[in-house]
């Protein structure tokens, strides 16, 4: 079975949120194309990144540590870095590996962005 | 009596006369003074002898005979043929009378009488002469044979190497008249393993110790495994050429099997082809090369073949190809790859080639020459339980789902679970259950593929997926069994975020948290992961850890 390309698409919703649309599976193949998708979501000067997983279907360790590394950049950055969109097994990965009690994850963009973390300073 | 010349030899070649001298009656005897006379077996003076029985006066003898002409130039006056059964056995010479007489006829008549009773006692000391050499030889031979088939059997192998996941097997039956062939296997400390097989040109104590030589320096030139085939047997010629006695050489096949891998690089000097036996029939194994000993500065073709989980690959001598039965017809080539192509492992594979051997020889068969046979097999991935045993699975009830094999390749992990979680469907299993094992099964042969195989795509991973009525297995097999296995640690997310340690590290952590136990074996070889998870009642990902 061949690896499922992956794809990023950053979208501007509130005026300091940047919401990057994942696509695909999120593991070494990932890296380049999340790392750029990340940056441009950066040069906004975004309060919030929204990660929109609802199209990702499958993300092993390699992509737990680009999610790693994006949260350790966006601290650094004092941005809040979220998410939306993990199917049930992923919010459990996350709860597994702690990522979840960096970062919040909710059910879908709508109540991501309705969030106080959506809208509270970094 | 005169002069007394006396004769001796028999069948030889020439017959040597030799003269022997009495002084006169009252001197004391002295020693003799023998004048060889030899009598070519075509001599007429033979002819004559045997046609005409009795002492003859060489002076009225008639002959054009170099053998009448010697004798008396020797001084012989009467000689005397000794016949019997025919045969003329020596003849016996006389001088001239002392008193310078003729002999008479009484003398005549007493040597005829002396012949005839000296005749058969000469044929008889010959006789047992004859014997007592053709003993000495026959005892030399055999003492030559004892002390070759010493020497060989001194040199070759006392025992296998033991590879995890291979079997070896060699056999080794020299002719009555001991031949050159030997094998040898050379361990190499990185698990690798030389293999030789060769044979030398004649037989006996030369060919035993020429093979010696050539042993010593194959291992020497092997170099720890360092040294490629083909340079070994470019230097292994270079060093026997200039002792090698002439008209002797060896041939000889050099390789080495990585049972990693399962690639065996190999280079042959003039040895009869190995073959594989593979799925789909049986191949040569070429690569040109001229035999050791026969000219400096030749170089060796290199090759290389991978034996798949199942291959063998049989390693043999002339004696096994060159074997004929009572019509004469030769074993031959095409009847040892149509052995090899038929073959299964229901028999051993020498066993097999043995008893081919046997039938095709016929009882009574004499041995014409050595024969040698090595086999090597890479045992079949069986996907087999490792970590319980066989009778242990069955009291457990295991039933296998599914087992299959994939290449190390990254992304291959996602193949994996998509095999898993079509092999899972029967069973029914929570939803939530079938994606944790397939994450953890990812997990697991990422793993398997980047450290246990470095992503190579011939050392691939096998997985065994087993399920009982309480439980699930998967086993994930790598040939990573020789590395040391790493101690899963809990990533530290803070000190990652912080950056002061590597964000990777989550794998073997991710695996244990999402399964109900976890079993790791080695044995030099595989390393074997084995996941469990249980299909009644919720796993809580934090009681795991």
């Amino acid at each position: 079975m061949p690896a499922r390309a992956f794809d990023a698409h950053v979208r501007q919703r509130q005026p300091r949120v940047a919401v990057i649309d994942l696509e695909g599976e999120i593991n070494a193949f990932a890296e380049a194309t999340l790392s750029a998708a990340y940056a441009e979501a950066e040069q906004h000067e975004p309060k919030a990144i929204l990660l929109n997983f609802s199209q990702v279907d499958y993300i092993n360790s390699t992509g737990i540590a680009l999610i790693v590394t994006l949260l350790a950049k966006a601290r650094k950055a004092h941005i809040n870095l979220l998410t939306c969109g993990l199917s049930e097994h992923y919010v459990e990965i996350f709860n597994i590996t702690r990522l979840a009690d960096f970062m919040s994850v909710y059910p879908d963009e709508a109540t991501a962005l309705s969030a106080p973390a959506a809208e509270a300073d970094a | 009596m005169a002069q007394l010349l006396d004769v001796i030899r028999q069948r030889m070649p020439r017959m040597r006369a030799q003269t022997a001298q009495i002084d006169k009656p009252t001197s004391r005897r002295v020693r003799p003074q023998p004048t060889p006379v030899d009598i070519a077996p075509d001599d007429p003076l033979v002819a004559y002898f045997l046609d005409t029985p009795g002492a003859v006066e060489l002076d009225r003898l008639k002959l054009d005979s170099p053998a009448l002409r010697e004798l008396k130039a020797a001084g012989v006056a009467i000689a005397v043929p000794l016949v019997s059964q025919g045969e003329l056995v020596g003849v016996l010479n006389l001088g001239p009378r002392m008193s310078q007489q003729d002999y008479s006829s009484d003398d005549r008549g007493l040597l005829n009488t002396l012949a005839s009773q000296a005749a058969p006692a000469v044929r008889v000391a010959q006789l047992v002469r004859q014997q007592q050499i053709e003993t000495r030889e026959r005892e030399r031979i055999e003492q030559e044979l004892r002390v070759a088939r010493l020497i060989q059997q001194t040199l070759l192998p006392k025992e296998l190497p033991e590879m995890p996941g291979w079997s070896l097997a060699a056999y080794y039956q020299p002719a009555r008249a001991v031949g050159g062939d030997f094998y040898d296997f050379l361990p190499f400390s990185d698990g690798r393993l030389g293999i030789v097989i060769g044979d030398v040109t004649d037989k006996g104590v030369p060919a035993a110790l020429v093979m010696a030589t050539t042993r010593s320096i194959l291992r020497t030139a092997a170099q720890e495994g360092q040294a490629a085939p083909g340079d070994v047997l470019a230097r292994a010629n270079d060093l026997l050429f200039p002792d090698i006695p002439p008209r002797m050489f060896v041939t000889c096949l050099y390789g080495i099997l990585n049972p990693h891998t399962g690639a065996l690089v190999y280079a042959n000097a003039g040895h009869d082809l190995p073959h594989q036996r593979q799925e789909g029939g049986a191949v040569e194994l070429r690569a040109t090369g001229m035999p050791l000993g026969l000219m400096p500065g030749m170089s060796y073709e290199e090759r290389e073949t991978i034996l798949a989980p199942g291959d063998s690959v049989l390693f043999y001598s002339d004696g096994l190809v060159e074997a004929h039965n009572p019509a004469g017809d030769m074993f031959g080539f095409p009847r040892l790859m149509t052995l090899m192509s038929d073959w299964t492992d229901s028999t051993p594979l020498i066993e097999r080639m043995l008893n081919e051997l046997a039938s095709f020889t016929g009882a009574g068969w004499e041995q014409e020459d050595d024969v040698t046979l090595v086999a090597l097999q890479r045992e079949k991935l069986a996907c087999a339980p490792v970590t319980l045993a066989d009778d242990e699975a069955s009291e457990d009830g295991w039933q296998s789902l599914t087992a299959f094999q994939t290449p190390s390749a990254p992304g291959n992990e996602r193949e994996v679970i998509a095999k898993l979680e079509s092999a899972l469907a029967p069973l029914n299993l929570p939803h939530k259950r079938v994606e944790q094992l397939k994450t953890a099964v990812a997990e697991a042969t990422m793993n398997a593929m980047e450290h246990g195989s470095h992503y190579e795509t011939d050392r691939p991973v096998d997985i065994l997926v087993r399920a009982n009525p309480a439980s699930v297995s998967v086993r994930i097999r790598d040939m990573g069994g020789d590395q040391e296995i790493p101690e899963a640690h809990t990533p530290d997310i803070e000190a990652k975020l912080a950056e002061l340690q590597t964000p990777r590290g989550w794998g073997l952590f991710l695996i244990k948290s999402l399964v109900d136990d976890m079993r790791v074996t080695s044995d030099g070889v595989y390393h074997t992961v084995e996941l469990i998870i249980n299909r009644e009642g919720e796993h809580h990902a934090s009681q795991s850890l």
